[in-house]
């Protein structure tokens, strides 16, 4: 009887092996054509919802699930160098906000699915889809379910500080996010420094400050993080580049490398940016980030307010 | 009322005779896999994730049983003719349908309490994992009390189904039973649909009727909390209350219907 069954095990694992052998064989003769990924079959908030009736939230997760495999796909793919087989010229992130779009009609509290979501939509290629306007129509929805939600206001405020740059709207956003019970102290303050000083330096590290130390999950953390340290390696570069300024007017060239400067004794050594990878300098004598630096490339700045706030 | 226990017991034993409980092993294998796998698939909610698949899962393995058991409770009798020794014993045809019922209720309530349970040790190996940092943008604490409420809540849902299951298992075949089952458990979660039918329908004929179909229905909707549960809204007692007292009332509702099909039900 124990033989018997062994021997059938063996029979039915065999069959098996051959079918999945005849399976290889049938795919190396007939290729299967590659099946787009950008493609949502169900693009119909209102239908999504019917068809999962009673578990809804689970059919969320699995948008959101698809949502950063997909955003995470796309920015490997943008990020690759052409020779090592990325950068696909068709991808632009398309897909990003009707996934988000479904994620949170399906679960429209879906917290985390605004607040990420938007930050990868409003951010430029190849970090995010450069679409501003699409974030804060994604946050506005999310206002629209959890209208005392003052984060949300919050991080709309910060899309029109950081990327559309329109400071009196971000002020706006700041001032009403603050009036709901329950919010913190602080967003009176960034929205008196939003309308005062516009897009300077030390106007941003508070609100980068803020979202780094607000950020609902590790993600968030570190991608404030990254900004972080981001304007600290822009602090960095401005006060290199006035060393390398004073060098060149003393010597009357520009030096080619750093050790000019570490041997005259205007650098303790080569500079670090706040990754840890050496800053470096141009033939012209101009300081730059590195490619390989963790931190490249670095955020086009908002710029200062002109004229009065 | 001991002629029911009795019978509930049997139908408990011959459930796990059945190896209904083998589905634990399934959702435990589901949890623990989902566990593993979720933390590389995306970006924190890891716990959320969790717990909307384990709610879910409770739901979709009970409304499994409460209908594929639950169609056979009746059909079975007749099929091995046992029905016949049973209604020569000393018992009334409705304790033998309360009985059964009971029975497989009772074997719906082991089965969540264990799947609660395994949910639980996931969620807290998970927030042991993640650790308290990963945990502070949670809408409710991943250890979180509240989900009871949603089991709770399906449980009541598990037991109107199986209810209609029996009623239809009393006067129809296994296949037309499970049919009609599953159609009224559908329907039953679109039950907000048929209130709002004049808003679609120019007819006030369809409008009314769609209108009474919704009082009849059972609603089944009410009972899906589990959304709320998750991102941690109060859920007030009143409400609570309410739906239970719904469901326990529709449940005897259809159990008298059972009963009396049943009892007028001639088996030569």
């Amino acid at each position: 009887m124990m033989a018997q069954g062994i021997v059938a095990l063996l029979v039915a694992s065999g069959l098996v092996a051959s079918a999945a052998g005849l399976q290889y064989v049938r795919e190396q003769k007939y290729p299967q054509p590659v099946v787009s990924e950008a493609t949502l079959f169900i693009t119909s908030g209102g239908a999504l919802r019917r068809l999962t009736t009673g578990y809804r939230a689970l059919a969320a997760d699995l948008y959101w699930i698809r949502a950063i495999q997909y955003y995470g796909r796309t920015r490997i793919s943008l990020t690759t160098p052409p020779a090592a087989g990325g950068r696909d010229g068709t991808l632009r992130y398309e897909l990003l906000y009707p996934l988000l779009d479904l994620t949170t009609t399906l679960d429209p509290r879906f917290n985390i699915a605004y607040r990420f979501g938007a930050v990868f939509l409003a951010a430029p290629l190849p970090d995010g889809a450069g679409r501003p306007d699409l974030a804060v129509a994604l946050l506005e929805k999310g206002l629209r379910e959890s209208p005392r939600k003052w984060e949300y206001m919050h991080d709309i405020g910060f899309v029109y500080y950081w990327d559309l740059h329109d400071y009196r709207q971000a002020a706006e956003y700041f001032d009403r996010a603050a009036e709901i019970p329950g919010a913190p102290w602080w967003l009176r303050s960034v929205a008196a420094t939003t309308l005062a000083r516009g897009g300077d330096r030390g106007a941003s590290r508070l609100l980068w400050r803020q979202l780094y130390e607000t950020a609902p999950d590790e993600r968030g953390r570190q991608a404030a993080g990254l900004k972080l340290l981001q304007l600290d390696a822009l602090d960095q570069m401005e006060d290199l580049q006035r060393r390398i300024d004073a060098f060149t007017a003393q010597r009357g060239e520009p030096p080619r490398s750093w050790q000019p400067l570490v041997a005259s004794g205007a650098l303790p050594g080569i500079p670090l940016d706040p990754g840890g990878t050496a800053y470096e300098l141009s033939e012209s004598g101009r300081v730059m980030l590195s490619m390989s630096s963790t931190l490249f490339p670095l955020p086009v700045e908002p710029g200062p307010r002109v004229g009065p706030p | 009322m001991r002629a029911i226990g009795t019978i509930a017991l049997n139908v408990f034993r011959e459930s796990v005779r059945d190896k209904v409980l083998y589905n634990l092993v399934f959702f435990a294998i589901l949890l623990m896999g989902a566990s593993y796998l979720i933390g590389q698939l995306t970006a924190g909610q890891d716990v959320k994730i969790i717990k909307d698949l384990g709610l879910a899962a409770t739901s979709i393995f009970g409304l499994f049983i409460a209908v594929f058991i639950g169609i056979q409770l009746v059909a079975k009798e007749v099929d091995r003719r046992s029905i016949y020794s049973l209604l020569s014993k000393p018992i009334d045809r409705y304790q033998l349908v309360l009985g059964k019922y009971a029975g497989l209720v009772l074997t719906l309530a082991v089965n969540l309490a264990i799947m609660a349970v395994a949910l639980y040790a996931v969620l807290a190996y998970m927030a042991w994992m993640l650790g308290p940092g990963a945990l502070l943008g949670l809408d409710a604490p991943a250890f979180d009390p509240a989900l009871l409420t949603a089991v709770g809540l399906t449980f009541v849902e598990l037991a109107i189904v199986t209810a209609l299951a029996l009623l239809f298992s009393t006067f129809s075949t296994p296949l037309l039973s499970a049919a009609l089952t599953f159609a009224l458990a559908i329907a039953g979660r679109f039950s907000a649909d048929l209130r709002n039918f004049n808003e679609v329908v120019d007819s006030p004929v369809a409008a009314s009727l769609a209108r009474g179909l919704y009082w009849v229905l059972p609603n089944l909707a009410s009972f899906d909390v589990r959304s709320q549960v998750v991102h941690g809204q109060h859920l007030s007692a009143g409400y609570l209350a309410l739906t239970a007292g719904y469901g326990f009332m529709y449940i005897a509702a259809v159990l008298v219907g059972a009963t009396v099909i049943f009892s007028r039900r001639d088996f030569k």
